[in-house]
Parts: structure tokens; C-alpha cells; sequence
């Protein structure tokens, strides 16, 4: 049993924290504003949808005494949980001016630039545009659109803070940036705060546990198998700021090194359950495109900063956008209950409609991906009423492997938004298999898709439109692999 | 602090009129320091509300048992409709039915029913939670496509609007279309949601500071509701986090509860709604259904039209009539209509009661105009562009008898076709057209489509009394000065301009100009920042009172040095008195020894203006503002996505006041217009509850929807017809339709899926969804 302490420490800006107070759904935005009188990180939505709330949480990569780099990323501090925070710095906006007053680079084009209105949305745009510069000092307009999918402004129309984001670069000197000028000094201070302590902290509805690694992780689940376990809280976040639902105990696994490893070998990829999006990202993007291109598709770059495919996966929901490409993959999951793991199909893991096989203490360990085979075709396609940030009305992966005769000799495909689980178009798959893959075959294949699914209507889209577009996104990747020149789908961006 | 030291040898000043300076709260933005209401240092004791949401559609109240929420941890009290002193009624339009708090009955599903007050805003969250209430449900109207403006309620009389013989021309007309567009509305979503914080002062005092546009109203409001005169209540707003009509009369519920539960409480109480409280318990832009008719030649020129713009109301009248007008108001857009019939249907429904948002129905009223511009179009088998020049009102300078509204004003300022042939060119509209058609041809899924769509945007409120404004001038000793007006500031740089205007008066650097909360305390009976008319009025009064202060400093300086008054001349940062020049900051020191009043309160009000509503004439607007945009998109004919891919904006702003401010306006204009028909999409379900209430469900565009090409310009020629204000013009709603162009590229790319034969008939918002099932229809027509 590892040793514990019964506080949470942290720095905030330029000062150490520790706090012994502190309930397990305790937000960071409330305590911004509430208890620090920080009121430049604003509330828009208390969903991770809307950006005002965005500050910077600069946390060690990797572990190791003598390693670990200082890295710094935006969230929501609206769906933030304090108990999150233990060894983090936590950046506001109130942060970046000098002493003297002096605007910050980020701060001063924004001015220049007129890329305030009603100012309410601002700062937390100071603070994505600030996060990315740090990681890309001369960003595409891509990059800085992609970097700001998670900040709504409903004044500007975007196009002054466009301009003002291509001209951060020739303002800022970067050793000047407050956060490079304290960077050693923060690293230090926040290795100094390591002690491998689990945290424990308050009883019955106060009750939160920040295990001390994965192990010790297994043994609080093992105490307590009702625990609420939370990553990234990009969902569960909303049980509390929307649902207003009880969550204790609560488990934070976010910081857990051992749950947030990637790697690969022999053609399988890894991924630990405490992955983000953004973590997962590079791997992802550099090995199967596709499966990288829908991440920067999934919520915007704060909840990608704190949103995990093991929770993706864990959570069950029917429009996650991970299963079905994972599932399409043949992904396999393990998960965990003290010392014993199993590994099942992931596809096996979703039963019903919030029902999933994961058994009273167990916890989603890992993820396994085996990579596309060679020739195998990959791709997966989400639609939804607006492009970037937003939650899928359908999407469909798809994986084919033809055999030297061209006939379909394998073929998975997965949908998400379709039924009440993550699921394969089993029926479709069954009309393609062993058939040429010719646009017939596939025209042929397409009328099977109402023996797959009988979608529902709802908000985002209606059933019949879901029928449509589904079965269509077939014809789409059929086009897509047998090689076109003429575009198959629109896109604001060049083909990569 | 650092000494000011003027520069006397400037030849302009710093930040005078017509110039690109920077929002004066920009620093205060970017660094988090501006105040907003709800980053105001609370009084001690400071309590919160949580209110109880009407959980159905259209119900009598048959119990309402509130002993579980009283009980609740940290809960202080609870209040119903029985605990308003005054009375339960916030209507803006004085008929009565906006209740407070619901008294007996609900009428739609998030009304708020009672409201708890608690030590910390989550305890009254929670505790709010708790109510048990027994409904006796009613059948409730949650949709308006069903209904019939001669048969079904409506919430306050309609507007009908005749000039000639409509019905007799549709009859002989070569040709003519019948047709019916489904329009959505809008969820406001500004960033920064409803609050009001109140404390409770001496007597029946309140003062409130509110997220409000319209600070006179909400102080008449909370008067009434509390049972005190006006001069009782105090009202102030510093910023809104965005308002686009959302604040005019829904921040006065918020307002209103806060300050009763201040009186009682004696305490001072904030209220401030979850965003999904808020979307779904204000009010929104109106949803339409428009019905058309429209007769026209062989050219496709019109010659009579007969509208029926149906509105979804929700449960209570609020703007919902001036709405309705506006949108009646703008059914001719730029367009010359020789005979018309055009009548507003304001129909009660189940819903929350829809209000005010940028444009106040005028863009509605748009639309059913571009659209039968493309019935004809198709029809014809004509280029778009071409029927809609074809049918412009008469340019200012070449006006031979098409130039009269449906509302009997004669349009005497047309500039649009000047707009329109400068945009075309910069745009290469012609060049695009044949490239798309040549794209269209060689690609199989993915099409093209253009628009150029023009707007004429009528400037003054229709309730004549509403344009009137007020303005208080102080120059202090050491010259700077410190000014406030009934405006409030939402993001659109009111106080900029309006600081620009008073220093551009006294011939001082911006930065001696300091704008201060908006407050009813210093300028009483205002009008709600609204209309797009907070520069022209309150510009003009602010530019009064400047005046006036100036004429005694003239006085003064001619009297003092014996020389006729036109020998005192206000320089840059200094005034030159016959042949010698001293500091503005020294002259102001020398009258104020002299004992010169350096105050002043400054009024304005708009001439020419009458609006006769049942007679259906008058000259309603002081005059129009113009503006074009053309838009290109790409569409996937198997999903119905889509991207804008240019979009080419020319906008007259007349003399602007300030270009990078209007810039703004253009810009964040379009993209919300955009947004409006395009991805946001109000959804409610069959209970009529709104599903769409958050912006994880509810789209307003990303960074990443703008146009991947954008390219905006005001017109340099184009000045103010009449004498405005620096000869600049409003510019806070007619951008907004500009957004129209790219519903209408959509509408182009899916007719091209049927070779341009066919009236896509695109309705709005164009989701990917419209988008997939009008190319579709397209198809199954085409095959026909």
C-alpha cells in the first residue's frame, strides 16, 4: 500500500497551493472565481464546449526522476476537477501581462488587430492562441483554426483573430514569455512535489482518491468497486456542472504515468487508457491517417487535451467517435481487477445502451490496435451539422482487404449513431464479402444497410437522414480507394 | 500615475472620427480585466438564485409543493408569483401576459414557476431540483407549421401592408409561382449569459446592475414589479458579453427576481442562468413560415406579390408585433414591387416567447424575398443576379417612379446597384460562374455553387418615441473628460464611437475621453441599444452636449480677449484664440475660474420620421443602409456537407465612424447571419422541450466555418443621405443578412444537380441534412 497524504498540491500561477478542502467535484473554474477572485477566466456553457473558461495546465510528460518535461496544454476549467490537478500548474489568463502591465504578445495582437468585441470570449481565446504558440511559434492557418475548434465567438466572425494569430510571431520576443522565463524554476517545483503519495481526501460524498500509480489504482478499485473513475471529465464533468449527479467516491486517473503510455510493436499499437486525444494524436496520425485525421475532429483542442479514448471507449456511449474505427481495427481491450487481467474483442465490451462488460472493480487498462494490414484499405468518415466540434449524427469505418483476384477476402465495418451501441454493419459486410469490389457489388451491398440499422431521429439528425448518409458513405469509400482525381468529399484544407 | 502632456503641435487628433482605433476596452478584454456583471466584487452576504423550470409544455398548476427545496441545505427562501409586490407582469408591450413568474398555469416548457435563494449558487441549483409539482396538462402547440393565420390565436394584431391591387395583377400576369419556405430561428448565444446582481439600498431603494440593452426599461420594469416609482431603481451596465437583441427585454426577468428577492431578503441577491436555463428560458429570433405569390413577366421582372410571413410567437406577445412589422417591413429587400399584399401571422405556441435578435425580423422578411427571386429565376431559366437587377429599386440619382415601398416611403437613397456592380467585378462573379459550371461538369459528387445577394436595411425604430437619446458631458479641470449616454456597450464599440464623436468636438486626444457605466441615474428615459441606432442617437446627443459646453468655452475665450467668436478655434489639443494658442487643458482651467458651467447634458432626436401601423404608411425609416455579398460554396451531393469556400462582402457604412470597429460588424454580421442558416438548428421534441439548448447540441460556426477566402470592404464613396451623425450610418444588423448569400450558393450547388432546371427550394437552417434531402429531390424531379 503506498503512502498518502490528504492534500492536493498544485501551483497557480506564480504560487504554490496545497489544499486539504477540496471536494471531488469541485470545479477549477468555481474555484478560479470563487475562492481566488480570478475573474478573468470566464463561464460560457460549463461543458467544454465554449472556451471561455480555457487555461493552461502545464504538467510533466514522463516520469523518471532526472526526466520529465514541462509541457503545457489548454482546458476547460468549467469541466476541470481540482482533484485532477495534484502536481500540475495551472495557468490563467491573469498570468500573462508583465508586472509593469505590459501585454503579453498574444494579449497585444489581439488588440491591434481588433479581435475583441464583446471581450467575454477573449480571454479564453488568449489562451488557446497562447498554448499553440508555445508549441508552434509560426502556425498555418490550419493549425490555428484546429487550435481554436474549442473557443466560440459569436462577435467577430473570427476573421480579426485570424489576422491577429498570423501576426503573434512578429511581436513576441520568446524569452520573454512569463512561462519560458519560469519554466526550470516551475519544472523543479513540480518534480519537488512528487512523492508517490496516494492522495486521500474527505469521506462519504467528499471522497476523492488520486491512486499513487496504476497498481495502487488497482487496489483503491478493489476497496471501492462503486468509485466514479475519471480521466479527462470531459463527460463526467457534465454529470456534475448539468445533471447535478452525486459522483463519490471519485478516482482520478488523468495523471497516472503507467496508463498513459502509447507504444507499438509487431504491428499492434497500444495505448494506455489515460491517452488523450492529443497524446494519441502523432502516433495515430503517422501510422493510420485516417484514424489521426478524426481526432482533430473530436470535441476542440481542450477537450482533446483532457479527453481520453480509454474513456471514449469506457463510457459506452453509442456516438463515441473512436469504437467504430477501433472496432473496424479489430481492436481488443483489456481491462483490469486487482492483479487479474482479461482481454476481450472490443466489440464484445458493448452490450446494450449504457451497459457495458466491465465488472465491479475493474478498469479499462488498454487498448490493443493492430495496424492496417498491407492492402488492407482503412478510413472513417464522421458527419455532422457542423464540421469541427461537434458530436457525431453518423460515422462509419471502414476496413477492406481484397484478395489478388479482387474479390473482398475481409471486410469490417462499424457504425457509430446507428444503434444504441458502437456496431458493425454485419449485414453489409456479409453482401461484400467474396464479391468483387466493384461499384455493383457495393450498390448491391448498400441495400442492405436497413437489415443493419433502423436509426433513430433525434437533435442532430433524423433517422432517414442518418439511413441516407450512412450507406452512402459506403459509395464514398469505394470511390476513395479505387483511386480518383475528381474530389469525393469537401474539405477546407488541401489533401493531405 | 503618469502625467499628461498633450502634443500641441498635432495636426490631428489621436482617435477622432473616421479613423481604425482599437475598442477602448480591448487591453481590458485580453487581459481579463474587463467587468462583467458577474465578475463584480460581491457585497457580503451576497445570496444566489436558482429558478424552478415549468418541466411541460401547457399545464395548469395543481400543487406546487415547495417544502423540500425550503428545506435544502443553505437555502435562505423561496419565492412564487404571490411574492411579487408589484405586479407579475414584465410585458414590454403592455399586454399583460408575461408573467414574472408563472401564476397558476405554465405555457411552455421551461417557464419559471418559483425561484429559491440560497447562501452559494449551487446549493439554490440543487435545491431548485426538488420542487415536486403536479401539472394538469393541456394540449400545447409546439409547432406553427400547421397553423392558419385566419383560424388560430395570435398573440397581438398583425400587420398588413397594400399598395395597388395585388390580388387583380396576380390574376393577369403572364406568370406566376406559389410557394411556401420553412425558416428557422435563432438562439442568441451571446458568451456571457443573463445576470443581474442587486442590492438593496435605503427606503425602497435598489440598485441593480444587469446585463441589459435597455437599462430605462428594465428600471421601469423592476419599479413596477416591486410597486415604486421609477426613481427608486437604479440600473447600471458597464459591458454585456454579447447581447444581438437577446438583452432588450429577456435580461428583465433575471432583473426583476433579483431585485424582489433584494427587497425582501435585504440582501443583496444574484441571478445568474445556466446556459441551458438560458436557451431554454428566453426567447430567440422567431421562426417562419412564409407563404408566397408572385406574378411576373416573361423577363422575370415582378409585378405583383402576395406574402404571409407566420411566425412562431411562443406563449406571450414581448416584441413579437414590431417584429412582425420588420419583417413586412423588409419583404421588398432591395426590390421594387408594383402591386402588394403582404400580412404578418403572429401565432401563439408552447414555447418560450421569442424577442429580438439583430435585424428584429427584417432578415426574415429578406428571405421570403430572395426566394421567390429564385423561383423566378428558375422559372425563367435566368441567372439569379440578373432577375434580382432587373427589379432594384430605382438608384437615388436616376429615380423614375420604382422606388416606393410597400409601406408608401419613397426609397430616395438606392445605392445598391452601384454596390452591386463593384462587388461583381471585385468578386469576378462572371468568371466564377463559368468556372464552377465547367467544375460542376467533370465532378461527380462534390458541387459548386455561387450567390450574390444584396440587402437594404431600414434605420430608425418603428415606434417613433423610441428615437430619442440622451447624452451627460463633464470636462473637469485638468481638461480631460468623463461622459455617459443612454447607449450600452455589447461588443459593437458604442462608447468608442460615441468617445470618438466628443473628442473629435473638442478637438481632443481619445484617451481624454473617458466613457463610464451606463446608468439610469445619469441619463434617465433612454431607448434599449437597439435597431443598430446606438451611434446615430446617442452620437448625436453626446455630440450636443459636447457643444454646448463648447459654445461657453467660445463665449468665454471671445469675451475674455474681446474678439468675435469665430476667432476662437478648437486646434488639436488646443484652441487658437485671435492669434495666440493655449491648451485645451488651459482654457478649460481659465473658465473654470472664470466660473463657466463645464457641464452639460446633451438630447437628440430623429426628424422626419411617422409611422402610421393601422393605416400601413408613413416614412418608417430615416433611411437605408446597403451592402452586397457573394458567396461560393462546395457541397457533397452524397452527404450534404458543405464549405464556404470566398465569400466577397461590400458594405456602406456611409462615412464610417470608425472603419476597424465596422470592419467588425461586417464581419461578425455575416457570420452570424450565416450561421443562422446554416448550421443552427432550434430542435424541439414532441413535448416541447428544446434539445437543442447547449452548444454541445446547438452550432453557432467555428473559426473554422468562415469563408476560407474573405474578403470585406466598406464603399469609401458612400455617405449618409441624410444628416447623420458625421454623415456615418448604422451598421449593427444590416450585415447580417448578408449571410443570405450562402444559403443561397447552397441553393445553387444543389440545383445543379438538376442542371439548373429546378427550384432547389432550400429551406433554412441548411443543414447538411436540408442539403443532402434538397439534392435528393432534385434527383427524383429530375428522373421525373
Amino acid at each position: 500500500m503506498a503512502k498518502t497524504r490528504n492534500e492536493i498540491r498544485f501551483i497557480l500561477n506564480g504560487r504554490d497551493v496545497a489544499l486539504r478542502d477540496v471536494a471531488p467535484d469541485q470545479t477549477l473554474l468555481d474555484w478560479l472565481r470563487l475562492s481566488r477572485s480570478l475573474k478573468g477566466t470566464k463561464e460560457g456553457c460549463a461543458e467544454g464546449d465554449c472556451g471561455a473558461c480555457t487555461v493552461l495546465v502545464g504538467k510533466l510528460t514522463d516520469g523518471g526522476p532526472d526526466g520529465g518535461a514541462l509541457v503545457y496544454e489548454g482546458v476547460n476549467a468549467c469541466i476541470r476537477f481540482m482533484g485532477s490537478l495534484d502536481g500540475c500548474h495551472v495557468v490563467t489568463v491573469e498570468h500573462l501581462a508583465g508586472e509593469d502591465g505590459r501585454l503579453h504578445p498574444v494579449q497585444q495582437a489581439l488588440v491591434d488587430f481588433h479581435g475583441s468585441q464583446c471581450g467575454f470570449c477573449t480571454p479564453g481565446f488568449v489562451m488557446s492562441l497562447y498554448g499553440l504558440w508555445m508549441q508552434t511559434p509560426n502556425p498555418s492557418d490550419r493549425e490555428v483554426e484546429t487550435a481554436l475548434q474549442g473557443n466560440l465567438c459569436r462577435c467577430t466572425g473570427y476573421e480579426a483573430i485570424m489576422r491577429a494569430a498570423r501576426a503573434i510571431a512578429s511581436y513576441g520576443k520568446a524569452e520573454n514569455d512569463p512561462l519560458r522565463v519560469e519554466r526550470e524554476a516551475v519544472t523543479a517545483r513540480l518534480k519537488a512535489l512528487r512523492d508517490n503519495a496516494r492522495v486521500e481526501i474527505g469521506e462519504g460524498r467528499n471522497r476523492l482518491i488520486v491512486p499513487a500509480d496504476v497498481d495502487d489504482l488497482a487496489a483503491v478499485l478493489e476497496a471501492e468497486p462503486k468509485a466514479t473513475i475519471v480521466a479527462g471529465s470531459t463527460d463526467v464533468g457534465l454529470w456534475v456542472t448539468k445533471q447535478m449527479r452525486e459522483i463519490a467516491p471519485v478516482v482520478f486517473i488523468g495523471g497516472l504515468e503507467g496508463l498513459r503510455r502509447i507504444s507499438e510493436k509487431d504491428g499492434v499499437i497500444t495505448i494506455g487508457a489515460g491517452v488523450t486525444y492529443t497524446e494519441a494524436r502523432g502516433h495515430l496520425a503517422a501510422r493510420i491517417p485516417a484514424f489521426g485525421a478524426l481526432i482533430d475532429r473530436i470535441g476542440g483542442e481542450q477537450v482533446r487535451n483532457m479527453g481520453t479514448i480509454g474513456g471514449n471507449v469506457a463510457n459506452g456511449s453509442p456516438i463515441g467517435d473512436t469504437p467504430p474505427p477501433l472496432i473496424a481495427l479489430g481492436a481488443e481491450l483489456t481491462l483490469r481487477k486487482g492483479t487479474a487481467r482479461r482481454t476481450i474483442a472490443l466489440e464484445d465490451f458493448f452490450i446494450a445502451y449504457g451497459k457495458q462488460d466491465r465488472r465491479p472493480g475493474e478498469f479499462v487498462e488498454k487498448l490493443q490496435v493492430p495496424l492496417p494490414g498491407k492492402g488492407e484499405k482503412f478510413a472513417v468518415y464522421k458527419i455532422t451539422k457542423r464540421r469541427d466540434e461537434d458530436i457525431t449524427a453518423t460515422l462509419g469505418a471502414f476496413a477492406v482487404r481484397l484478395a489478388a483476384d479482387g474479390t473482398v477476402a475481409a471486410v469490417r465495418i462499424a457504425y457509430g449513431g446507428m444503434a444504441a451501441t458502437p456496431k458493425r454493419a454485419r449485414a453489409v459486410e456479409a453482401a461484400l464479402l467474396g464479391k468483387p469490389w466493384t461499384e455493383a457489388a457495393v450498390e448491391a451491398a448498400m441495400e442492405k444497410y436497413a437489415e443493419d440499422f433502423a436509426p433513430l431521429t433525434d437533435m442532430r439528425a433524423t433517422g432517414e437522414y442518418r439511413a441516407l448518409a450512412a450507406k452512402n458513405l459506403l459509395l464514398r469509400f469505394y470511390v476513395e480507394t479505387t483511386g480518383t482525381s475528381a474530389p469525393v468529399q469537401v474539405s477546407r484544407y488541401e489533401a493531405a | 500615475m503618469t502625467k499628461h502632456t498633450p502634443n500641441l503641435k498635432a495636426q490631428k487628433i489621436a482617435g477622432g472620427v473616421h479613423t481604425a482605433h482599437p475598442h477602448d476596452s480591448a487591453h481590458k478584454h485580453v487581459a481579463g480585466s474587463a467587468i462583467y456583471v458577474d465578475d463584480i466584487t460581491e457585497p457580503a452576504g451576497t445570496l444566489h438564485a436558482g429558478l424552478g423550470l415549468s418541466g411541460v409544455a401547457h399545464a395548469t398548476l395543481k400543487a406546487v409543493d415547495l417544502s423540500a427545496v425550503l428545506a435544502a441545505p443553505g437555502v435562505v427562501a423561496v419565492l412564487t408569483a404571490k411574492d411579487v409586490p408589484g405586479e407579475n407582469d414584465i410585458s414590454p408591450s403592455g399586454m399583460h401576459d408575461d408573467p414574472i413568474l408563472a401564476d397558476g398555469k405554465v405555457e411552455f416548457l421551461g417557464q419559471p414557476i418559483f425561484c429559491v435563494i440560497a447562501e452559494t449558487r449551487d446549493q439554490a441549483r440543487r435545491a431548485a431540483r426538488l420542487a415536486k409539482i403536479d401539472y394538469d396538462e393541456l394540449p400545447a402547440i409546439i409547432d406553427i407549421g400547421g397553423l392558419e393565420a385566419e383560424k388560430d390565436r395570435q398573440v397581438t394584431t398583425p400587420l398588413v401592408l397594400k399598395r395597388g391591387d395585388a390580388a387583380g395583377a396576380l390574376e393577369t400576369a403572364p406568370r406566376r409561382i406559389k410557394g411556401r419556405m420553412r425558416l428557422g430561428g435563432q438562439d442568441h448565444f451571446y458568451l456571457e449569459g443573463q445576470v443581474s446582481l442587486a442590492v438593496p439600498g435605503e427606503d425602497d431603494e435598489v440598485e441593480v446592475y444587469c446585463s441589459t440593452q435597455g437599462p430605462s426599461e428594465t428600471q421601469h420594469m423592476i419599479a413596477h414589479a416591486l410597486g415604486v416609482p421609477n426613481h427608486a431603481v437604479t440600473v447600471e451596465v458597464r459591458r454585456m458579453g454579447g447581447g444581438f437583441g437577446g438583452k432588450e427585454t429577456q435580461a428583465n426577468q433575471c432583473a426583476v427576481i433579483a431585485a424582489i428577492a433584494a427587497r425582501k431578503l435585504k440582501r443583496a441577491v444574484k441571478v445568474r442562468l445556466d446556459r441551458d436555463e438560458d436557451m431554454t428560458a428566453t426567447g430567440k429570433r422567431h421562426d417562419f413560415v412564409i407563404d408566397y405569390d408572385v406574378g411576373f413577366d416573361d423577363e422575370g421582372r415582378i409585378l405583383a406579390i402576395d406574402y404571409t410571413y407566420g411566425q412562431r410567437c411562443g406563449f406571450s406577445a414581448d416584441l413579437s408585433g414590431p417584429v412582425g412589422d420588420r419583417a413586412l417591413f423588409h419583404c421588398d429587400n432591395a426590390y421594387f414591387y408594383p402591386h402588394v399584399h403582404a400580412r404578418s401571422a403572429l401565432f401563439y405556441t408552447n414555447t418560450v416567447s421569442n424577442t429580438a435578435f439583430r435585424g428584429f425580423g427584417g432578415p426574415q422578411g429578406m428571405v421570403g424575398a430572395e426566394r421567390v427571386i429564385d423561383e423566378i429565376a428558375f422559372a425563367t431559366g435566368k441567372e439569379p443576379l440578373e432577375i434580382r437587377k432587373l427589379n432594384f429599386y430605382d438608384a437615388m440619382d436616376k429615380r423614375a417612379g420604382r422606388d416606393v415601398t410597400p409601406y408608401h416611403q419613397k426609397v430616395e437613397d438606392c445605392i445598391i446597384q452601384r454596390i452591386v456592380a463593384e462587388l461583381e467585378e471585385s468578386a469576378d462573379y462572371a468568371g466564377r460562374r463559368r468556372e464552377i459550371a465547367a467544375f460542376n461538369a467533370n465532378s461527380r459528387f462534390i458541387k459548386r455553387g455561387i450567390a450574390l445577394t444584396p440587402v437594404k436595411f431600414g434605420i430608425s425604430f418603428t415606434k417613433t418615441e423610441s428615437n430619442q437619446a440622451g447624452a451627460l458631458v463633464h470636462v473637469y479641470t485638468d481638461g480631460s473628460v468623463h461622459m455617459n449616454h443612454g447607449g450600452t456597450e455589447m461588443g459593437q464599440g458604442l462608447h468608442m464611437k460615441v468617445a470618438q464623436v466628443v473628442a473629435e468636438e473638442f478637438q481632443i486626444d481619445i484617451d481624454r475621453v473617458k466613457v463610464t457605466a451606463t446608468t439610469t441615474g445619469k441619463v434617465p428615459n433612454t431607448s434599449p441599444t437597439a435597431a443598430s441606432s446606438g451611434a446615430d442617437l446617442n452620437g448625436m446627443a453626446a455630440q450636443n452636449a459636447a457643444r454646448q459646453i463648447k459654445d461657453r468655452l467660445i463665449d468665454f475665450a471671445a469675451e475674455t480677449h474681446q474678439i468675435p467668436r469665430d476667432q476662437v478655434v478648437f486646434l488639436p489639443n488646443r484652441v487658437r484664440i485671435g492669434n495666440h494658442e493655449i491648451s485645451f487643458n488651459e482654457l478649460v482651467q481659465q473658465a473654470y475660474v472664470a466660473r463657466v458651467q463645464l457641464s452639460a447634458a446633451g438630447f437628440y432626436k430623429t426628424p422626419k420620421i411617422h409611422w402610421d401601423r393601422a393605416k400601413g404608411r408613413g416614412h418608417a425609416f430615416y433611411y437605408f443602409a446597403y451592402g452586397a455579398a457573394c458567396s461560393e460554396v462546395s457541397i457533397d451531393t452524397l452527404t450534404g456537407e458543405y464549405v464556404v469556400e470566398r465569400t466577397d462582402i461590400l458594405h456602406d457604412a456611409g462615412r464610417s465612424l470608425n472603419t476597424a470597429i465596422d470592419i467588425g460588424q461586417v464581419e461578425g454580421g455575416f457570420v452570424q447571419g450565416m450561421g443562422w442558416l446554416t448550421t443552427e438548428e432550434l430542435w424541439w421534441d414532441e413535448k416541447g422541450r428544446l434539445r437543442t439548448h447547449a452548444p454541445s447540441t446547438y452550432k453557432i460556426p467555428l473559426a473554422s466555418d468562415r469563408p476560407k477566402i474573405f474578403n470585406v470592404a466598406l464603399t469609401d464613396w458612400s455617405q449618409a443621405y441624410e444628416p447623420t451623425i458625421h454623415r456615418s450610418k448604422a451598421v449593427g444588423e444590416p450585415p447580417l443578412p448578408l449571410g443570405l448569400s450562402v444559403l443561397h450558393a447552397l441553393a445553387d450547388a444543389v440545383a445543379s444537380v438538376a442542371n439548373h432546371k429546378i427550384c432547389p427550394r432550400l429551406d433554412a437552417p441548411a443543414t447538411p441534412e436540408r442539403v443532402l434531402m434538397a439534392v435528393e429531390r432534385m434527383k427524383r424531379e429530375a428522373a421525373k
